[in-house]
């Protein structure tokens, strides 16, 4: 037996070697805490501290958003929706994929805010704030988007239930009519949503501003001033707000199927639409807070404080299983239409894989599944931020053809053969590039106006996640907080 | 056999009655020459626009009835299917486009047991068009009738020629708003009110639709699909007779008379 230079056997060894690959707690957020005033300025600083770029940015992003949307939607109403790509057979287009698009969007903020609330998801922490900002400014472009689609938009409130002289009711039989109630509730909901966990933020930039942005944050923060009562109040109406959103998430997004799903359709009216949507929307969702996670990171200052390595890891975990769920579905609708061998369904799948839009079904396929189950098991990628914004920006891409391929492409294949035609966008690609603009700006603006990092929040979880020593070692331990 | 009282499950508020319906038509394929005057007729009589070269080729046409010519395989070996095909809304009993309409501007008439599409109700969401399974709804893309280039200016006036052939019994419709055949909803009231003005029900025969009137062929034929007697019902009933789609469950009014 001889004795080598090294203590340890084999399997020692590599045991070993496994513990040095473990992380330091201190790299998780949680673990890393700065003292409460501290971490108050730097979010205050973030706020503050603004370059010539972010000017510039702006500014091109308004003369954008003057341009492609307010001029081009102007120019819309008054020549009417000829200027645009529509006709028989694609009555709908551009715009109701705008729409689904942007909600879909929408759905990743409430789904990370409430949901991992509820489920008392720590990584949720820092970005809750920056995800549920994307659900209030998602449904702004849906619902644009949604008027610009309407003929006569001036007339649009005849779809409200407004009394009037004619007794005459909006028909609560159309699906239209459920899609405009549903994005209504669910703009009201999600907004004051937003709200409530920003009244202590507001509060804290309060105590920390001067001038005009005292007096709006004085305005804004209700008068919060952080005694028991007002917390208690505050994290009832926070839960109960979290539960109650989640399935108002779920029925919007289905409603915004059945438009498509109740129809008479061939390719249409498909019974798994509703959950099919649902998941393509948490899809969309998850791979925009990615983006938006990147940019801010790698633009605002103390971000890479805040958002690190473990919440872009969560992310595309979460990014993964959906994909996954969303390829469940994907199957399902596709395969067993194919299965079922109507004419119309057989003519319109095989167009979809041979025809001139087969690229973007089969890049569809590719940026939706092929590519997050190729990459995302990976955690070397899921931590590499910049990569990650990269596959959630081509996942939203694959979202985009989803929707695309299910409105107006769709449409173009029939029960009459005569009117087969193929769609061809107008002025709603200026439009399209109107909203991501709107959206943009919007959030640029906000992120100078309101704490994007939800401190308070931060702040909780890390009274509650504490260093443990025991023995030699230090012990990551995690206390229940109420 | 099971029978199911559509009227007892209309629940989503379409509203779907016997299956024969009051006005109705036959065309006849087999003497169908494709030459399109009751297109032409339609337009003149309904107050159609002319949305020009450029966007009919787009698939903008504004025509309530159209001839469909079908044809198998590509150019050079095209064997053409038989005939043509006029296609023209089908006054569904049971329609798709009505129930989807969230402003209700296209309801279904109990009195005429016609579709009915409410102009200054409509606020353009086509989802009618989408959900029509013949495809025969048409939007007023623009506002074709007063394209400053159909115009002549008189005297720092727009004065548009095209105007005066318009028929004052039919709306002109403006942008943004959908429209669809109507079966002359004008000549019935018409007939109807001289009828009702003489004391005795419309006979058969006594008018008739405006491509109906104008076919050379005769081979659309339109009237009473209630009265057992008369011509229209009479050819429905033929052995030839087909419905289109009528496994979508619609109950057309329109019956198409195949090659015989």
């Amino acid at each position: 037996m001889t004795v080598t230079s090294n203590y340890l056997s084999g399997s020692e060894k590599a045991h070993a070697d496994h513990h040095e690959e473990e992380h330091d707690p201190r790299e998780l957020l949680m673990y890393d805490p700065k003292p409460r005033g501290e971490m108050n300025d730097m979010v205050m600083e973030s706020m503050y501290h603004t370059t010539w770029r972010f000017w510039a940015v702006l500014g091109i992003l308004i003369v954008v958003v003057a341009t492609c949307f307010v001029y081009a939607w102007g120019y819309m109403i008054s020549e009417g929706l000829g200027v645009a790509g529509v006709m028989r057979p694609a009555y709908w287009g551009v715009f109701l994929v705008n729409t689904v698009f942007w909600i879909g969007i929408s759905h990743a903020g409430t789904f990370i805010s409430a949901i991992l609330r509820v489920f008392k998801a720590e990584f949720r922490r820092p970005f809750t704030r920056a995800a549920e900002l994307m659900t209030t400014f998602g449904l702004i472009q849906a619902g644009a988007s949604i008027f610009m689609h309407l003929g006569r938009v001036w007339l649009a409130y005849w779809l409200f239930p407004i009394p009037n002289e004619r007794m005459l009711w909006p028909n609560f039989h159309s699906p239209l009519m459920w899609d405009l109630l549903a994005i209504t509730t669910y703009v009201l909901g999600s907004t004051m949503y937003l709200f409530l966990p920003l009244i202590p933020d507001l509060a804290m930039a309060r105590d920390r501003s001067t001038g005009w942005r005292k007096t709006l944050y004085k305005v804004t923060a209700l008068g919060f001033r952080g005694t028991e009562g007002e917390w208690r109040h505050l994290t009832t109406a926070m839960n109960f707000f979290a539960f109650a959103i989640i399935p108002v998430m779920f029925s919007v997004h289905t409603i915004v199927s059945w438009d498509f799903a109740m129809a008479m359709r061939p390719g249409w009216s498909s019974s798994v639409f509703g959950p099919y949507f649902v998941l393509g929307a948490l899809h969309s969702g998850m791979g925009a807070v990615a983006v938006v996670l990147f940019i801010m990171r790698a633009t605002m200052k103390h971000m890479d404080y805040f958002i690190r390595k473990e919440h872009f890891d969560a992310l595309g975990k979460l990014m993964l299983i959906v994909s996954m769920a969303y390829a469940y579905f994907f199957f399902n609708d596709y395969i067993v239409q194919w299965y079922g061998g109507d004419l119309a369904t057989d003519n319109l799948l095989h167009w979809l894989e041979e025809g001139p839009m087969a690229w973007m079904f089969f890049q569809m396929v590719f940026f939706n599944i092929v590519l997050p189950w190729a990459t995302l098991w990976s955690s070397k990628v899921r931590q590499t931020p910049w990569l990650l914004a990269i596959i959630g920006l081509l996942i939203n891409i694959g979202m985009y053809w989803e929707r695309y391929l299910i409105v107006p492409v769709m449409l173009t294949i029939n029960r009459m053969p005569f009117t087969w035609k193929l769609y061809t966008p107008g002025i709603e690609i200026y439009l399209t590039i109107g909203t991501f603009a709107t959206f943009a700006v919007f959030y640029m603006i906000a992120s100078r106006l309101i704490p994007l990092i939800p401190v308070w929040e931060v702040q909780e979880g890390q009274m509650t996640h504490t260093l443990r020593k025991v023995g030699k070692t230090e012990v990551p331990t995690v206390s229940e907080f109420e | 056999m099971i029978s199911v009282d559509l009227n007892a499950v209309g629940m989503k508020g379409a509203i779907a009655e016997a299956a024969e319906g009051k006005w109705g038509m036959v065309i006849d394929r087999d003497i169908c020459t494709g030459c399109q005057a009751c297109v032409a007729a339609c337009a003149m009589e309904n107050n159609l626009s002319f949305v020009g070269e450029e966007d009919a080729g787009y698939g903008r046409t504004q025509h309530w009835i159209r001839i469909e010519r079908l044809w198998e395989g590509e150019y050079p070996e095209v064997k053409i299917d038989g005939s043509f095909q006029p296609m023209l809304c089908q006054q569904c009993g049971h329609a798709p486009c009505e129930p989807v309409c969230p402003v209700f501007a296209t309801p279904h008439s109990e009195a005429e047991q016609l579709n009915l599409q409410v102009y200054n109700r409509c606020v353009g969401t086509r989802y009618c068009g989408n959900n029509c399974p013949y495809q025969v709804r048409s939007f007023n893309w623009r506002d074709y009738h007063t394209l400053p280039e159909r115009g002549n200016d008189v005297n720092g006036k727009m004065v548009f020629s095209l105007h005066n052939q318009f028929n004052p019994d039919v709306t002109v419709r403006r942008r943004g708003v959908m429209e669809k055949c109507t079966f002359c909803i004008q000549r019935i009231h018409k007939a109807q009110d001289k009828a009702k003005s003489e004391g005795r029900e419309v006979e058969d025969g006594e008018f008739t639709t405006a491509c109906a009137q104008a076919c050379p062929a005769n081979a659309i034929t339109f009237g009473r699909l209630d009265h057992h007697e008369s011509l229209v019902s009479q050819l429905a009933k033929q052995e030839r007779g087909v419905k289109h789609l009528e496994d979508l469950n619609t109950l057309p009014r329109v019956t198409y008379l195949k090659e015989g």
